[in-house]
């Protein structure tokens, strides 16, 4: 397939990587990976530990360069954006952020901004409407004058999404965003992102711990094992028994899932006849 | 105490005023609390110099200081308040504001309050450049200037290359440069030992850092260095405070970590290096007047401004008390500075470990 052709140009998605090798230094987590996010989906990335879901995330929004091949953002290598533009078109929730000692969730937030900013124009009207709607969005506007040092966990994990959220980029990618969360907050966050990509289109990305979730919310699927794509599509397409057996190494039966009517992963567990 | 913004709906917990002017091509969120501590803090340094300005042997009518520093002065009053003793406290005022941003920068880069570059080794390796250009060559003022500049980015790449491991981490540079700092300093006694006593009582009182004596010829060069580095500095201070979030978070909001971190590495250092070559390592100012600022406004992470007018308050002070507490003995300000910093850092270290 010719990428340059531009009568294929409208149908390459926005976001792919090409032939990537990425890791750290000299180890090597994937090689010649080519994996694409379709526009307007939900895309979640699954795979047991280790099994290079997050260092993908990373070379796709920049913060790790391949060394051969390339990540392409809107028909050009990303890697030749100035910063701030790349930030302007794609938003990242990393696994780890630090929020500065005695800061404010609406201070936070507005941080988010900065890829819109200016030396002269740092607090424009647009700015101050996204990060509204960013703490609106994620229920944060009630907490905005607190200290993000005095929240709970849960609260915490949504004001730096709505940091993401008001840098109001069209493509958001998130590194294991439920992770620390209990199952409530869990389910509220997936489906403020599921509510993102279906109301405003915005191209959701992120790594998932829980295969069920990914199952029930996203609408694309990614499993990798070992650093390479082993099946990609609809959870209703493509997870299987044996999908999840050759990722995870989980034996496993799947059953229609009663409310949402997606694939149900249920384990079999070490000694399934003394259970039943 | 909650303010809210008259504009919209989003409490910051600070007043805070949305500015937008010539048809939003310039727009700002002032924080008030930090302007006002800001000019406080400025109006007393300046009040703190005109006192400094009209004592001493020959006292000085504060209005007179006032006519002479507005050039209606004549003969005497003139001679003593804007030739002999104004250079002095402009420098004690400038070379405090530097120490104070210069702090700022390394405690953001560390986001450790003990991350200043007089605990890193900065000082003592400036300290060890200047001695040996003291005792090996005798020593011009430049050439001083110039073995402590050396001493210090020498001190500075060691402490930065000992701590790296995949990148540099705060706490990591803040270990490895007090030992190297603690390594030094033997060494620098040892030199004092070897040294004959005249230059060695030279060398000391270089060693800590004094404002005595000095005058336009120093005030001249430390004036023009620092307005090239403060306005380089503030262009920074976005992209510093951002960079607190994390690197990936900053970098995925689009700042350029490593060229954001190596540029602000070389000006906090430059910064320091100014009023090291300028007046010798005066200690402490650098590590509590980004702390004690960041308390007073109460703002997330150190902000460059209110850290500069609160070294220029630290120093212009202590620079008071050398000259007049023992009067007529001159302390080096350097002592001031590190008596009552050494308080200050028992206290910081305390708390630290009590958090940990």
């Amino acid at each position: 397939m010719n990428r340059h052709d531009p009568a294929l140009a409208a149908a390459e998605p926005r976001l792919f990587a090409e032939g990537a090798t990425i890791g750290y230094d000299n180890r090597v987590i994937s090689s010649d990976l080519s994996v694409a996010i379709p526009d307007r989906s939900f895309t979640v990335i699954v795979g047991a530990n280790a099994c290079g879901k997050s260092t993908l995330l990373r070379a796709l929004s920049r913060l790790i360069k391949p060394s051969r091949g390339r990540v392409v953002l809107d028909g050009q290598a990303i890697s030749g954006f100035p910063a701030k533009e790349v930030a302007r078109r794609l938003g990242l929730l990393p696994q780890t952020s630090i929020a500065p000692e005695g800061i404010t969730v609406a201070d936070l937030i507005a941080r988010g901004r900065y890829p819109h900013q200016k030396l002269l124009q740092q607090w424009s009207r647009e700015d101050e409407a996204a990060v509204i709607a960013a703490m609106e969005a994620t229920k944060v506007t009630a907490l905005s004058h607190r200290l993000v040092d005095e929240l709970s966990g849960g609260q915490r994990q949504r004001v730096w999404v709505a940091m993401v959220l008001a840098q109001e980029t069209p493509l958001l990618l998130l590194d294991e965003p439920t992770t620390f969360l209990d199952i409530t907050h869990q389910i509220e966050l997936l489906e403020l992102l599921e509510d993102l990509n279906k109301r405003n289109g915005q191209t959701i990305v992120a790594v998932l711990h829980d295969l069920n979730h990914a199952c029930r919310y996203a609408s694309h699927i990614i499993a990798m094992r070992d650093g390479a794509v082993i099946a990609e599509g609809a959870p209703r397409e493509i997870v299987t028994a044996e999908l999840v057996e050759a990722v995870f190494g989980l034996p496993c039966i799947i059953i229609d899932d009663p409310i949402a009517h997606t694939p149900l992963v249920i384990p079999r567990g070490s000694a399934p006849a003394a259970r039943t | 105490m909650s303010v809210l913004d008259p504009n919209n709906g989003i409490a910051f917990r600070r007043p805070i005023r949305s500015v937008r002017w010539f048809g939003e091509r310039v727009s700002h969120r002032l924080d008030m609390r930090t302007l006002s501590v800001c000019l406080v803090l400025l109006a007393v340094a300046v009040a703190i110099a005109l006192v400094t300005l009209a004592s001493g042997e020959y006292q000085v009518p504060l209005p007179d200081v006032v006519r002479a520093l507005l050039g209606q002065a004549e003969g005497r009053i003139h001679m003593v308040v804007v030739e002999w003793r104004l250079p002095r406290t402009a420098l004690a005022l400038i070379l405090g504001g530097a120490l104070g941003m210069g702090g700022a920068i390394f405690q953001s880069l560390t986001r450790n309050p003990l991350g200043s570059p007089d605990i890193i080794g900065f000082d003592a390796g400036a300290y060890t450049g200047a001695l040996v250009v003291i005792i090996l060559m005798g020593g011009s003022y430049y050439a001083i200037a110039g073995g402590a500049l050396i001493g210090g980015l020498v001190t500075a790449l060691l402490v930065y290359a000992l701590a790296y491991s995949r990148g540099v981490q705060g706490f990591r540079l803040i270990i490895v440069g007090i030992g190297v700092s603690a390594m030094l300093t033997s060494l620098n006694t040892w030199m004092l030992l070897r040294a004959k006593l005249e230059v060695a009582m030279a060398a000391a009182i270089w060693g800590a850092g004094t404002l005595n004596g000095l005058g336009l010829d120093r005030l001249g060069p430390a004036a023009l260095i620092l307005a090239v580095l403060v306005p380089l500095a503030l262009l920074m201070s976005r992209p510093m405070a951002q960079l607190e979030l994390g690197d990936d978070a900053a970098r995925a909001l689009g700042v350029n970590a490593e060229r954001t971190r190596l540029g602000l590495l070389v000006l906090g250092v430059a910064l320091t290096a100014t009023v090291t070559a300028t007046a010798g390592p005066i200690g402490f100012v650098a590590l509590a007047a980004p702390q004690l600022a960041r308390r007073i406004t109460g703002t997330a992470g150190v902000s460059m401004v209110p850290s500069a007018a609160m070294g220029a308050l630290l120093l212009a002070g202590a620079d008071y008390l050398a000259q007049r507490a023992f009067a007529p003995t001159q302390l080096p300000v350097g002592i001031v500075t590190v008596s009552l910093g050494g308080v200050y850092f028992v206290w910081l270290l305390l708390r630290e470990a009590r958090r940990q």
